[in-house]
């Protein structure tokens, strides 16, 4: 296969990323937009044309005999330290690479558009596209890793680019500490995830992804360990654990979940480009793209699994308690998140020949398509009536009719109503999930209830509830045709994309898989579940009413715990304030500043004393020096006489 | 009577005494000067009388005595220059005043 | 056993050598120093003769008693008034200066005392064994085999030239 297109697809958007940031000051606003988006436009052409050459063309190099193949378009060496540690840089094209493509140029394409809207007139617009594009190379070089060293290089670029979005805003300082925090913590996690790298490097003969997953090689893998074990994991469980944890920070799995909620203090389109299309998931990709190591050790898939089903939890119980309109998108995204982890850790090829990894990375896609649709829509609203809060909305489904058509398909989706996209994939997953074990699976429709009913609450208490006073002074409008055009196409696609035969695209073993909806023992009953939670949320909150005070007011505990997420964010504060930085840093600061420096103080002191006194010495004048040089010669001949005697 | 070489070793060792006292003691620069060319010259008597009673068949400390006498025309010639100079911008040549190279 | 004249010789030349050494350093009046001085360079040429090194008394007598004392004394005239007594030397000093040369002496003393080759050979016995002559002398300073001294010859030669140039540049008015 010729490799131009995919070393465009990559080259375009780091070039434009040069040309905005070193040029983009020099051209106005416009140039800088529109050659934003035309490079992104065209990236996103590429790779649908890669993506649809790798899955339909029927070319052998991607398909033999019905399985899909692993294809490494290009592989070069770049750094080369030793003959074993050797780091390239690739392209790998398969299913789910190929899959993550379309997800991040489609939403990439559609957040650049939107951000000509939104962004119009802000200081820093060439700067946010240049940002834009930083993102859009590092992730899309992130899912075409041949290697988990070039995935992690890209990773942490990845990081980087979301560090400078959220504080694009940089005078803003809830916007600076957001950002601060959002890559100390990733930073953290991505801690453990190298350390996992270097635990797994000893016993791996090779980095390159493909040779690694290749049949056999786990298990070879897992021989060579040798049966080591560390406090009761093996050395494998450990490594694909710490792994994991890289994953966790990026995905804000709990406990590293703090970031992403003050990570919305960046613009609204950064929001939804990366805090819930593509950079949370990939965490979930990089679990996706070790998954035969993981098979190996179903400790560290049942930890997945665990971790997974307790933050979904948490954050759907946190969403329906938030106030700030993107925060409960915040927390709705976690859950997400933490429902496709639930489903990679329940894949088992004993499971419904691992429908838990094809529902997962077919949730990925669908959840990137709705979730961006439901951020720009939230950017729209709250482009037009100028505030983060619920309590400033209210009634606004006659002032914004798109935004409202198109905001309630993403709620419908994400509740998971037939036949939007949400419920095929969470059909799948939750599938999946039973095969594995009823107990969670009853616990991942409820989380789903859930999803239902704070999704309506949040469409409810901006388009139904009361009408706001303030619109007769500022009647809010629907957003131009930049920001409208992304909302319907998202929409559009939010509707169909259930019906792709996801199953015949990506699976585990790329093997096709046939899907089939089982109707009578998943689909209908979590149907049920979420048409109920959407009846109660209308009930709640269709029209004003006490009725949300009265249901708080009998659990007040529960309902302050999870408007104040918990206490997560006290519990890290009394962590580090307290713990860390009074008591260890305060001793080691005292250490440092008495002991240490009192050391070096004290050298230095003795030798100012010493030159103060020896200075006299020198006098100037030379009958002194020679006394002492007498002095000096009679002493050793002294001493020389003496040794003669 | 024998005159032997302590015989004249022992006046080489006063002028050097003398000079070393001298050098200390004296303020004015062409005194101290004086006072180094009455070291400088009881080593070279020194030379020569080793040569003389040590090595009565050389001439080693003959020559480097020569020699040593030629550096210290060169090396009074300069140190006087430089007193003149000395003198001449500060119209003075006692050492005491001379305090520029102290700290 | 040595010729009575040069016993004589010898304890005059000491005697006046070393009264005129401390007569240098301890006289108040510049010029009159560089004139002991003068005594005791003198009395040098006399001990470099009696030696039998009749080339390097000739030597000390025209380098030293006739150049160098003579700049001396220029020099003081330049710098001094003649009859200017020096300042009183500091007690301190006085006593620093004599400590550093008494302990010399002293510590030298021990060492002329104990070498053991110092009583070897009179005077006589070592004169027999040949003083150099002229002709040697000459021979020995431009020639490059063994005891041969061109090469410092030469040495001398261009520090004599540099000596003459940075005496005139230092020496020169602005």
């Amino acid at each position: 296969m010729d490799c131009t297109l995919p070393i465009l697809i990559l080259a375009i958007p780091i070039t434009m990323f040069l040309i905005l940031g070193l040029l983009g000051m020099k051209m106005s606003h416009k140039l800088a937009g529109i050659l934003g988006i035309l490079g992104m436009g065209t990236a996103m052409v590429l790779s649908y044309t890669v993506a649809f050459d790798y899955f339909f063309s029927g070319n052998e190099l991607f398909v033999s005999a019905g399985d899909r193949l692993q294809y490494t378009v290009f592989d070069v060496t770049w750094l080369q330290f030793s003959e074993r540690l050797v780091v390239n840089l690739g392209f790998l094209l398969d299913p789910i690479s190929a899959m993550m493509l379309v997800v991040i140029t489609t939403i990439s394409f559609f957040v650049h558009l939107y951000s000509w809207g939104y962004m119009e007139g802000e200081k820093g617009f060439q700067r946010f596209y240049a940002f834009l594009s930083l993102f859009s190379f590092s992730m899309l070089g992130l899912v075409v890793a041949t290697n988990i060293f070039q995935m992690y290089i890209f990773w942490e670029l990845v990081g980087v680019s979301s560090y400078l979005l959220i504080g694009f805003y940089y005078k803003l300082p809830s916007a600076v500490s957001a950002s601060k925090k959002a890559f100390i913590v990733t930073r953290f996690a991505d801690l453990g995830m190298l350390i996992g790298i270097l635990v797994l490097s000893y016993y791996m003969p090779t980095f390159n992804f493909i040779e690694l997953t290749a049949p056999g090689q786990p298990e070879a893998v897992l021989a060579s360990t040798g049966g080591a074990t560390f406090l009761g994991g093996s050395v494998l469980t450990w490594a694909l654990v710490l792994i994991f944890t890289g994953g966790m920070g990026k995905s804000a799995m709990l406990p590293l979940h703090i970031w992403l909620p003050d990570a919305m203090e960046g613009p609204t389109p950064v929001s939804a480009l990366i805090h819930a299309a593509t950079m949370v998931v990939a965490g979930v990709y990089l679990v996706a793209r070790m998954f035969p190591l993981y098979l190996m050790e179903y400790q560290a898939l049942d930890f997945i699994v665990g971790i997974g089903a307790i933050t979904a939890l948490y954050a759907a119980m946190v969403a329906c308690a938030q106030v700030d309109i993107k925060r409960v998108l915040a927390f709705s995204t976690i859950s997400q998140i933490a429902f496709m982890m639930v489903s990679l850790g329940v894949a088992r090829p004993e499971i419904h020949e691992g429908l838990g990894y094809m529902s997962s990375m077919f949730h990925l896609f669908t959840h990137a398509m709705f979730k961006a649709l439901l951020f720009l829509g939230a950017g729209a609203i709250i482009h037009a009536v100028h505030s983060n809060d619920y309590t400033s909305m209210g009634g606004l489904r006659k002032y914004m009719p798109i935004t409202h058509i198109t905001f309630l398909i993403g709620c419908l989706a994400i509740a998971g109503i037939y036949p939007f996209a949400g419920f095929f994939s969470k059909d799948e997953m939750l599938s999946a999930m039973y095969g594995y074990s009823t107990f969670w699976g009853v616990w991942m429709t409820f989380v789903a209830g859930l999803t239902a009913f704070y999704m309506f609450r949040l469409y409810y208490l901006i388009f139904w509830w009361e009408e706001n006073p303030h619109y007769k002074h500022h009647k809010p409008h629907d957003a131009p045709w930049q920001m409208s055009l992304p909302l319907i196409i998202l929409a559009v696609v939010s509707c169909v994309a259930g019906f792709i035969p996801f199953g015949e695209l990506v699976t585990w073993n790329r093997e096709p898989y046939h899907i089939h909806i089982e109707w009578l023992k998943i689909a209908i009953p979590s149907l049920c579940v979420a048409i109920f939670a959407i009846l109660l949320a209308t009930v709640m909150y269709a029209k004003k009413n006490s009725l949300p005070d009265k249901a708080a007011a009998i659990w007040p505990g529960l309902w302050t715990a999870a408007h104040r997420r918990f206490y997560w964010d006290e519990i890290y504060m009394f962590i580090t304030h307290k713990i860390i930085f009074n008591v260890i840093c305060q001793s080691i600061a005292w250490f440092d500043r008495h002991i240490i420096d009192g050391t070096m103080d004290a050298f230095a002191k003795v030798t100012q004393r010493t030159s103060y006194v020896i200075r006299g010495f020198q006098s100037g004048s030379i009958q002194t020096y020679v006394w002492w040089y007498i002095v000096g010669a009679v002493a050793l001949a002294t001493i020389t006489c003496w040794a003669i005697l | 009577m024998n005159l032997t070489m302590l015989m004249y070793l022992i006046p080489s060792l006063i002028m050097f005494a003398c000079g070393v006292y001298g050098f200390i003691t004296r303020k004015n620069l062409i005194a101290i000067l004086i006072s180094l060319e009455l070291m400088l010259n009881s080593v070279d008597l020194n030379f020569v009388i080793f040569n003389r009673f040590l090595f009565p068949g050389q001439m080693e400390g003959m020559f480097f005595t020569l020699f040593a006498i030629g550096i210290a025309a060169a090396e009074t010639a300069l140190a006087i220059a430089i007193v003149i100079n000395i003198f001449r911008s500060i119209k003075n040549i006692d050492v005491r005043k001379i305090t520029k190279m102290k700290f | 056993m040595e010729s009575i004249g040069n016993i004589i010789l010898y304890f005059v030349v000491a005697l006046i050598m070393a009264l005129c050494s401390v007569l240098t350093v301890t006289t108040r009046k510049i010029l009159r120093a560089a004139t002991y001085l003068l005594f005791v360079l003198l009395g040098t040429a006399v001990v470099y003769f009696q030696l039998g090194y009749q080339f390097l008394g000739a030597v000390q007598i025209a380098v030293y008693a006739g150049g160098i004392l003579v700049l001396f004394v220029f020099s003081i005239l330049l710098t001094q008034r003649p009859g200017d007594p020096a300042a009183y030397l500091e007690a301190h000093r006085k006593f620093i200066g004599g400590f550093a040369a008494l302990v010399g002496v002293a510590l030298l003393a021990v060492a002329l005392c104990t070498y053991p080759l110092i009583d070897g050979m009179s005077l006589t016995e070592a004169l027999s064994q040949g003083t150099p002559d002229m002709a040697q002398i000459g021979k020995y300073l431009l020639s490059t085999e063994k005891f041969g001294y061109l090469l410092p010859f030469e040495a001398i030669s261009v520090l004599l030239l540099a000596c003459i140039i940075g005496g005139i540049t230092i020496a020169r008015h602005k």
